[in-house]
């Protein structure tokens, strides 16, 4: 006969990780909730980071906006950029010299590339292999000389301005780029060696955080986790802007939406960035890097969305204009701030040491998930 | 996997390999910063410079308050007043608050005279909040960082 209780009935424990857990890659509190070692229920805190950038854009110019952007997502300023000069440049109907567009291409997807390379070495830090942060960083190096050389900063860039580029491309800029293409695709090899065949990063990735194509699109979750589960939706296929149109490249994706799979999306993802650089890089046409734009930039009344494929995902911004020289309204649709809603969903049923693996796999960057 | 790549391990030691690889000498990327200064770019979009005609002296600022308009974070102040001679606008002071400057290099590209400038120095550091906002003795003659010694 069993007794009805015993004392060793489990109770549930509320325990909060973070805001400064190094593996919550910023200030994310996530209050877990937990069965002994089983987490069943999570929630998350978020705003330690709050600095109100939206707020911001209405007492700025259209283009004092501009450098606040790359203070959302720092780890892809670049892309972040790009989006808002591309939805002020609809709200303006400005053409972008082709010259100008490629060159936005060949740094927005240097940025992917480095981006992805930071999620790669934090990430492998958090299961416990030390040795990818450091080969990485050694590569994401030398993305960054590049944007030190053409703009003068290296992660914080306010590389483009609305209606094209700032500055022209200094000279040997093609030739650095390649090079780096070069040197870098057999790095991607280096580190597949390190970790793709590992038993200990198999094991702890593999199955781990499923989420399948289904709870993708109710979630609105997007990039490599949404590709990972098998749905092939990449926007600079599906509604290419600044001319992804002309390059020729592949939407990796896999079919489990666990963990690993995500991790090979991503690596796919840096293959594929290099093709789309070389192919950038060899056509960059001849021309004006400025389009006709305004020196006070005031557009007409109306509103425009502009939405981007960045490293994390679906990277959107809606403004609207008054006709004044302020925004009226700047609404950003941050990739990390949705995809973070299908953290729970992930970890139910998981154990503590798999949420720093989920944390990890869904590349926050809590900048861009408080603004 | 099979039994006998996972007897030996085989996977781990190629990750090692991998690991042994990069001990060579000339893979060595540290930076030692301190005892070394890196070259940065000549781009780069450091601490801010007025500058002054090499000639005479004579600040090149017009004091035409562009860059104070251009700056998101409005920290630079310009004040003139008008030569009753010349009858043109001659500059006072400028105050330019780098402990709120994001360096986005607005000020710079609204310059019509190339006066303001943002120059490769990047050791900014100073031991008061006072020490942050330069007036225009400090933006012409720059920063000046104590040298580091072994």
């Amino acid at each position: 006969m069993t007794p009805d209780a015993t004392f060793l009935d489990s109770t549930e424990l509320v325990l909060n990780m973070g805001p400064q857990h190094p593996s919550t890659h910023g200030v994310l509190r996530v209050i877990l909730k937990l069965d002994g070692e089983k987490v069943l229920g999570t929630d998350c805190v978020l705003g330690y980071l709050h600095r109100g950038v939206e707020k911001i854009a209405e007492n700025r110019t259209w283009a004092q906006f501009n450098p606040y952007v790359d203070r959302m997502d720092y780890v892809a300023a670049i892309s972040n950029g790009l989006g808002y000069c591309l939805a002020v440049e609809k709200l303006l109907n400005l053409e972008v010299p082709g010259r100008a567009q490629a060159v936005r291409v060949i740094l927005t997807e240097l940025n992917r590339i480095g981006s992805h390379l930071l999620w790669l070495g934090t990430h492998a830090l958090d299961i416990g292999a030390i040795t990818p942060v450091f080969y990485c960083f050694r590569e994401r190096e030398a993305t960054l000389n590049i944007f030190e050389k053409y703009c003068g900063a290296r992660l914080t860039t306010h590389a483009f301005r609305v209606g094209g580029l700032q500055y022209e491309t200094y000279e040997g800029f093609e030739k650095e780029v390649n090079e780096f293409c070069d040197m870098f695709l057999p790095k991607v090899d280096e580190y597949e060696e390190l970790l793709t065949g590992n038993r200990i990063w198999i094991g702890r990735l593999k199955d781990v955080g499923i989420l399948t194509g289904e709870e993708c699109k109710e979630y609105g979750v997007t990039g490599p986790v949404l590709r990972a589960a098998g749905v092939k939706w990449d926007l600079r296929k599906a509604q290419p802007y600044s001319g992804y149109e002309k390059y020729e490249f592949d939407i990796p994706t896999c079919q489990n939406g666990d963990t690993y799979d995500r991790y090979m999306v991503r690596m796919q993802e840096m293959r594929q960035s290099v093709r789309i650089i070389r192919q950038a890089v060899a056509s960059i046409p001849e021309g004006p890097i400025m389009g006709k734009a305004p020196k006070v930039i005031k557009p007409p009344v109306g509103e425009a969305y502009v939405s981007i494929e960045a490293p994390k995902g679906e990277l959107g911004y809606y403004v609207v204009s008054d006709g004044s020289t302020q925004p009226y309204r700047v609404r950003v649709r941050p990739p990390s701030f949705i995809n973070l809603q299908a953290l729970d969903r992930m970890i139910a049923g998981g154990l503590v040491a798999d949420v720093v693996a989920i944390i990890g796999t869904l590349d926050i960057v809590l900048g861009e998930v408080d603004r | 996997m099979s039994l006998l790549k996972k007897v030996f391990l085989v996977d781990l030691f190629q990750g090692l390999w991998v690991t042994f690889r990069n001990q060579h000498p000339k893979h060595l990327v540290t930076e030692q910063y301190p005892a070394e200064r890196p070259m940065v770019a000549e781009r780069y979009r450091g601490a801010p410079r007025l500058n002054i005609n090499p000639e005479n002296g004579e600040t090149l600022c017009i004091a035409c308050n562009l860059c104070a308009l251009a700056c998101p974070e409005t920290l630079i102040v310009v004040t003139s007043e008008r030569n009753e001679q010349t009858k043109r606008k001659e500059l006072t002071t400028f105050t330019y608050d780098t402990s709120r400057c994001m360096f986005c290099g607005l000020c710079e590209d609204a310059c019509p005279v190339d006066a303001l400038e943002l120059t490769q120095d990047f050791e900014l550091a100073s031991y008061t909040r006072e020490g942050q906002i330069w007036d225009r003795q400090m933006l012409e003659e720059g920063p000046r960082p104590t040298p580091y010694k072994c």
